[in-house]
């Protein structure tokens, strides 16, 4: 394989739908580099009214965590329920709460 | 015994329907398994640009060739949504891509007939892209987490394919009688090569057992491809058309059309190459990628000398 045989590397993209949303990953693309990325962005992902704002991050620049860390990440929180509001009794009558 | 214990929980979570991801633990067969399948399907979108491609310049009116050009794109598109999905299993595009391009990998068999009329474009849209959907629909709920969101966009997109194959085939065969010829016999070239794109039938499908057992299958080649007969009868019935096998008929009892047998030494013969295009296809391919080596090479440039600016700076 020749050196410039290269797809280049990858980039994640993410699209805001309408202003007042959040940006949410819709996938990825190879791109030789931000400019071209962002270029490829809008032509393989927003070929329909997709978004209104488009950005692409380095996959390398992404830190996940992995499954081996869903027990101490996420396990904590299943018996708090407390954080969440019917968790409390509220006296019967109360309206707007 | 991990392994064991491992293999077990992870078709409890198949068996609940939670999607595997790709840092997940798998199989080494459902991960070879899947590599296979989403690369093929991500070549056969690419090639699959071919033979439509071959209209472009003479598509009969501007309408048609700005619907044909868009409808190309998507197909590009679709293909690298595909390998976006099949390189989340731990191999490289690069690697993917070599494997087309030295024949090694396989894509569908469709692709290697000519489209030797305008209303071919027709049948390739309202057939083959209509045999593509009924398999696409169901994969949406394929159990590997990427490929299932790529079906979802790939779905998405691909429905205003099929009916613009629908509507060339429908105009053509209500024109002259000649343009009604034509359209018949883009049914009867393309009739059997479609509901061949399900592939053997599920008795002689090897891998069937575990695709369907680990839900990276949601339904048998032969269930797709019933489904498919029973909505496209009447769809040939309704524009005067007439489907090309004798032995079609409406089965009262089963409530699905009982349909004759397909050729399948054709069938073995064009997968193993010996297909009307495939050397064409494969050549055009590696033409085309070769051709782009100094858009590949120019890019590298532009980046490393930006990259040596920053250095300096």
């Amino acid at each position: 394989m020749s050196n410039t045989d290269s797809q280049g590397p990858i980039w994640e993209v993410f699209i805001q739908s309408k202003p007042g949303l959040a940006h949410k990953h819709v996938g990825n693309l190879h791109a030789a580099d931000k400019e071209m990325a962002l270029q490829n962005a809008r032509d393989l992902y927003t070929r329909r009214q997709e978004g209104t704002c488009i950005w692409v991050v380095p996959f390398e620049a992404i830190v996940s965590s992995t499954p081996e860390d869903d027990e101490a990440f996420f396990e904590p929180s299943n018996d708090k329920a407390y954080r969440t509001p019917i968790h409390y009794v509220m006296p019967e009558g109360a309206k707007h709460i | 015994m991990e392994d064991i214990k491992k293999l077990e929980e992870f078709q409890a979570k198949i068996d609940a329907e939670i999607k595997i991801e790709p840092k997940d633990w798998m199989p080494e067969d459902y991960r070879k398994h899947l590599q296979r399948q989403i690369s093929q399907h991500a070549h056969s979108e690419i090639i699959g640009m071919q033979p439509e491609g071959n209209w472009l310049l003479r598509a009969p009116s501007l309408r048609a060739k700005v619907v044909l050009l868009a409808k190309i794109q998507d197909e590009a598109g679709h293909g690298l949504y595909l390998y976006s999905a099949a390189e989340t299993l731990g191999k490289s595009r690069t690697e993917y891509l070599n494997e087309l391009k030295t024949g090694k990998a396989k894509y569908s068999s469709i692709f290697n007939y000519p489209t030797l009329t305008w209303a071919d474009m027709g049948a390739v849209g309202w057939l083959v892209d209509g045999a593509a959907i009924v398999n696409q629909v169901s994969l949406q709920r394929t159990s590997y987490g990427p490929y299932a969101r790529g079906m979802v966009k790939i779905c998405k997109e691909e429905s205003f394919h099929q009916r613009q194959g629908y509507e060339i085939i429908a105009d053509m065969a209500k024109g002259t009688p000649e343009q009604k010829e034509m359209a018949q016999d883009a049914l009867n070239r393309f009739w059997w090569p479609s509901i061949m794109m399900f592939g053997p039938h599920d008795s002689d499908s090897p891998n069937t057992g575990n695709a369907v057992k680990w839900k990276i299958k949601r339904a048998t080649n032969d269930q797709l491809r019933q489904s498919f007969i029973d909505k496209t009868v009447h769809q040939a019935e309704i524009i005067g058309l007439t489907i090309p096998d004798p032995d079609l008929k409406w089965n009262e009892e089963r409530g699905s059309y009982d349909f004759g047998e397909m050729d399948w030494d054709e069938f073995w013969s064009v997968v193993k190459g010996g297909g009307p295009c495939s050397k064409q296809r494969l050549k055009h391919y590696n033409d085309a990628h070769n051709n782009g080596e100094w858009v590949r090479e120019a890019a590298k440039a532009y980046t490393d000398k930006q990259t040596s600016k920053q250095n300096v700076a």
